[in-house]
């Protein structure tokens, strides 16, 4: 049952998740519009992007809950479309909605996730325990699934995707309406499980639409309209935008909100509540901060700082969906 | 072919089932009282009907008559009145069902042996009037007969005898009594209306909870799911079944003359068609109430036309016909044959083929439909 | 100075023995937008609630457009906009049956009302269209309009730009900035970082308490005092714990592909000599800012 096992082994760099060209339509809302994706092992990979951008539709994909209109998957070696049992067995999945069984205990809960995917009764409970453990949930394991917190719940959805010790584990919007105490921990659990194992070589792809987490990711990859609009490092996609984006700090911000706007350099102006984010062309930042001085002292207007920050990833994703749309 | 992961959904929906007091009351609970209500209430029976007499005669021939009625068992004589308005008056609300006109003369006229008496009947309930116009018939037949033997004897001559004579021998069920009838029907009933609900709602409840997304996701295949949801409701549709013989028989007296095996074996048969029709409703079907209706729209026109209320063969030809797609009116035939007749496999073999031809059809076409995917 | 728009003193609120909003107090005043971050479960809803006239406080007095929480629940939610994350729009209703239905339900009839106020959020064009057709972004201006359409003076948002991308909230931003230069005053309830960055003044919640309130530049500067780092060294894990032992680092965090440090008076030349010795090899080590999440663990610690 394994034929594609050996190409597999034998390859240096293992690339768990090969999809080409992926489509998915509803009708005619075409969910996921040619889709590409590489993931090597030990890589955690954001998929980022809105709701309807095509996250959930393209995990839904490689898990093999929906069947592509067109495109090929591989994950670990086996082809979704003819191996999807195998495949899955090698795939952890955390979907967007809590999906445990609230009126389960959190042990009845892993048992039956653990089982259902084949694990004997000898194996189960040892493994169980030792996850239940990792995730921080050993003391909770006759609690109703029900009744944990929100953070909790969490836990127990990705105790229950490793329970496998799967190689690949997807993970639909996992941090939603967490605290983000919670979140902190949820993601120290993601990198800790990637670099614990980083011999055995798990991956993660993660979806999520908030930035500051995309920025977590070793590779994120930005999704509109069911297309990837951009892959690339965090670091690598905000260089894109290096010295370009200044944080103005003043009062009265409409006003100087006006003046920005005004200047030719200035690609876009944005409020954050008592502050701007400029964006300005390329190599232009000294001069712009010079000349904005000069004309907010000329219009008696009150400045309290003006200088260059680093770029955030949503910066760059407005860029680039800009540049799309011409 | 029973593997763990078939056994850990059993285990899984029974934990959930012993935690979810309503729906295992509603399990449990509903065919005891489904038993009583239609094991007492809807009894088709006709008795102590009603009667007002109007004896204008007073007579020891007109007291003989009315012995006659009261010694039918059918009538109960309520009301004595003086007048064409009375009895009409009590007709009308209802206190009386019949009333019975003796006229005046009534004593010469039986020695002159052309003796007639008025029978109004109201017959706005078809059975009780049905009822009472047969039974005043018979018991005006026998009374006649018994003064012709009567008169014959006292003139001397040796005792008439009437030239046919029809002897009824009632078989199963001598008294008639519909408790019978009702019972094995009630199993049927059970089977099929808690089967389908219990069964469309177990899935469509994964589907609406988000939890079927974490099972798809599993490399369980098609068929160990849908087997692990569906071998729970078949144990718990045996419970129910002898639930209902157990009360039937020792409450009821329902006899249990046919098989226990071949009851278990039928039941099995007719229980694949009320899953089938379950998880067919699962796969079209979003959230549980939509899968309540769609399940209703098959039980309801199914309980109608299966002989379950009404005889077959009181139906109109055409309605004749489409009872044959109902599973349910073999089951009934059988299951009715196998309590109260306590039949052999030969005598119900079309009926069991039948069941076998539709369960297979049924379950074969849901599972086809059930694809473990989310589109 | 004029009358504040909300004014809370002490607001307590028990659930049984569970304190789910425990003696708060703060002032907005008219024309503000300000954040109320806190995750799910912090007290941000019952707040609200009680605020609305919705839940009968235990402990503490409010008021709402100066009205009393107390005992004048109707005039203020006559008075209120809001906006819920769930979008409460019907999905088989068109944008404009929609507007109209909220509309009469605060007793506006008016056509011109209705259909400035599409014009407001910038549906006009989209009257026809069934909501469910509607990307998130533009069934969550619907969902502004519904709150607009009485003209509140004050407006409730919950989540207002949960899971829509960056450029539609800069839109939806812009809007609400617009408000508020109209005097609207505003009050924010998110767990969303990045949601709050956009209000004038955040309060940070935990546990019923109020931990902080004040503009996202003055907590950062105030409550993060020392610097950030983003350290891209390999393995993380141990270099996690050589920064952790490092005097003057006060928090080391895994990011993803590398650590995020906050540290006081810690130079990026000697982190760089201390994991290099210990033979961890390092990429770069950039200077990040504090975010408001930053601010959030330290306020929890």
């Amino acid at each position: 049952m394994k034929p594609n096992d050996l190409t597999f082994e034998h390859s240096n760099v293992q690339t768990l998740v090969h999809a080409q060209n992926l489509h998915k339509h509803f009708g005619n809302n075409h969910a996921v519009d040619g889709v590409s994706l590489q993931v090597k092992a030990g890589e955690i990979y954001g998929l980022v992007g809105s709701d309807g951008a095509g996250k959930t539709t393209t995990m839904r994909l490689l898990v093999g809950a929906l069947l592509p209109n067109a495109g090929e998957i591989n994950i670990c070696g086996y082809d979704v479309a003819k191996q999807v049992e195998m495949a899955r067995s090698t795939i952890g999945y955390l979907s967007q909605r809590f999906s445990m069984y609230e009126d389960l205990t959190v042990l009845e809960n892993i048992r039956f996730f653990a089982e259902i995917r084949g694990l004997s009764s000898s194996e189960w409970l040892p493994r169980s325990m030792e996850i239940l453990e990792f995730v921080g949930l050993a003391k909770f394991i006759d609690r109703r699934a029900g009744l944990l917190s929100g953070g909790m719940k969490q836990k127990l959805g990705l105790a229950s995707a490793l329970v496998t010790r799967p190689r690949l584990l997807l993970l639909d919007e996992p941090t939603t309406g967490v605290d983000p105490v919670t979140r902190q921990d949820f993601w120290q659990l993601v990198v800790k499980l990637v670099a614990n194992r980083e011999g055995e070589g798990v991956s993660v792809i993660i979806s999520t639409p908030y930035m500051d987490e995309a920025s977590r990711c070793h590779r994120v990859g930005f999704m509109k309209a069911g297309k990837i609009i951009a892959e690339d490092s965090p670091s690598n996609l905000r260089t894109r935008l290096n010295n370009r984006i200044l944080e103005l700090r003043g009062t009265p911000l409409k006003s100087l909100k006006q003046i920005a706007i005004q200047d030719e350099d200035v690609e876009e102006a944005a409020a954050f509540g008592d502050k701007l984010h400029l964006r300005v062309k390329e190599g232009k930042s000294n001069i712009v901060i010079a000349r904005l001085q000069k004309q907010i002292e000329s219009q008696n207007l009150n400045l309290i700082s003006l200088r260059e920050i680093p770029p955030t990833l949503e910066d760059v994703f407005i860029l680039l969906t800009e540049f799309n749309h011409d | 072919m029973f593997n763990s992961r078939i056994f850990s959904i059993v285990r899984k929906e029974f934990v959930q089932l012993f935690r979810d007091p309503r729906t295992l009351a509603l399990a449990v609970v509903i065919p005891i009282v489904q038993l009583f209500l239609l094991g007492y209430a809807a009894t088709s029976d006709v008795r102590n009907i009603s009667m007002a007499v109007w004896d204008q005669n007073k007579s020891p021939q007109s007291r003989q008559l009315l012995d006659a009625f009261r010694a039918a068992d059918y009538f109960v004589i309520d009301h004595f009145v003086g007048s064409t308005e009375e009895y009409q008056k009590l007709i009308e609300s209802g206190s009386a069902r019949v009333a019975l006109v003796i006229p005046p003369d009534y004593d010469r006229a039986v020695l002159q042996g052309n003796a007639q008496v008025l029978m109004v009947l109201d017959g706005s309930d078809a059975s009780i009037g049905s009822t009472a116009l047969s039974t005043a018939r018979l018991v005006g037949q026998s009374f006649a007969t018994k003064i012709l033997a009567e008169q014959a004897s006292i003139n001397g001559r040796s005792a008439l005898t009437p030239p046919v004579e029809v002897r009824t021998q009632v078989w199963y069920n001598p008294d008639l009594d519909s408790a019978y009838f009702m019972i094995p029907g009630v199993i049927g009933m059970i089977l099929s209306f808690i089967t389908t609900i219990l069964t469309a709602t177990a899935i469509v409840r994964e589907r609406e909870r988000g939890t079927i997304e974490q099972l798809i996701v599993t490399p369980i295949r098609s068929w160990e799911l849908i087997l692990g949801k569906l071998l729970p409701y078949v144990i718990l549709a045996f419970v129910e079944t002898f639930e209902i013989i157990i009360v039937g028989h020792f409450w009821f007296g329902v006899p249990v003359r046919g098989s226990l095996a071949l009851i278990v074996f039928t039941s099995g048969l007719f229980l694949m068609s009320s899953l089938g029709i379950g998880l067919l409703a699962s796969t079209i079907a979003n959230t549980q109430q939509e899968a309540m209706l769609t399940v209703m729209m098959y039980n309801l026109p199914s309980l109608f036309l299966s002989g379950f209320f009404f005889p077959l063969e009181a139906m109109p030809q055409a309605l004749q016909v489409v009872s044959y797609a109902i599973p349910l009116r073999y089951y009934l035939v059988v299951i009715r044959a196998l309590l109260l007749k306590g039949v052999g496999l030969e005598a119900i073999q079309s009926e069991v083929i039948a069941l076998a031809i539709f369960g297979i059809v049924i379950m074969t076409a849901a599972a086809l439909r059930f694809r473990k995917r989310l589109d | 100075m004029t009358e504040p728009v909300i004014s809370v003193k002490n607001l307590t609120r028990r659930f049984g023995d569970f304190v789910a909003v425990d003696h708060i107090s703060f002032d907005v005043q008219a024309g503000q937008i300000v954040g109320y971050l806190g995750p799910n479960g912090s007290g941000k809803t019952t707040t609200i609630r009680m605020l609305l006239g919705l839940l009968k406080p235990s402990d503490g007095s409010a008021t709402v457009l100066g009205y009393d929480v107390f005992k004048q629940a109707e005039e203020i939610r006559a008075r209120v906009g809001y906006m819920s994350q769930k979008f409460a729009i019907y999905d088989d209703l068109t944008t404009l049956e929609n507007l109209t239905f909220y509309g009469g339900v605060y007793g506006i009839t008016d056509k011109a009302r209705i259909n400035s106020t599409l014009e407001l959020v910038g549906l006009n064009g989209h009257e026809k269209t069934l909501t469910r057709e509607l990307s998130t972004g533009w069934r969550q201006r619907l969902s502004l309009a519904i709150a607009l359409v009485h003209q509140p003076k004050l407006l409730f948002l919950d989540e207002p730009t949960s899971g829509v991308d960056p450029t539609a909230r800069r839109a939806f931003w812009d809007l609400i900035y617009k408000l508020a230069e109209d005097g609207v005053t505003i009050l924010v309830t998110t767990h969303y970082m990045d949601e709050a960055e956009y209000c004038e003044r955040v309060g940070v919640m935990r546990d019923g308490k109020l931990l902080a309130m004040d503009t996202p530049t003055n907590l950062k500067t105030s409550i993060i005092k020392g610097d950030v780092w983003e350290v891209y060294a390999r393995p993380l894990e141990k270099g996690l714990e050589i920064l952790s032992a490092l005097a003057g680092v006060e928090r080391v965090g895994l990011a993803g592909d590398h650590l995020r440090t906050i540290s006081q008076r810690v130079e990026k030349e000697a982190m760089q000599t201390l994991l290099i010795s210990n033979g961890i090899s390092v990429d770069k080590i950039e200077r990040g800012e504090p975010t408001l999440e930053d601010v959030f663990l330290s306020l929890a610690r």
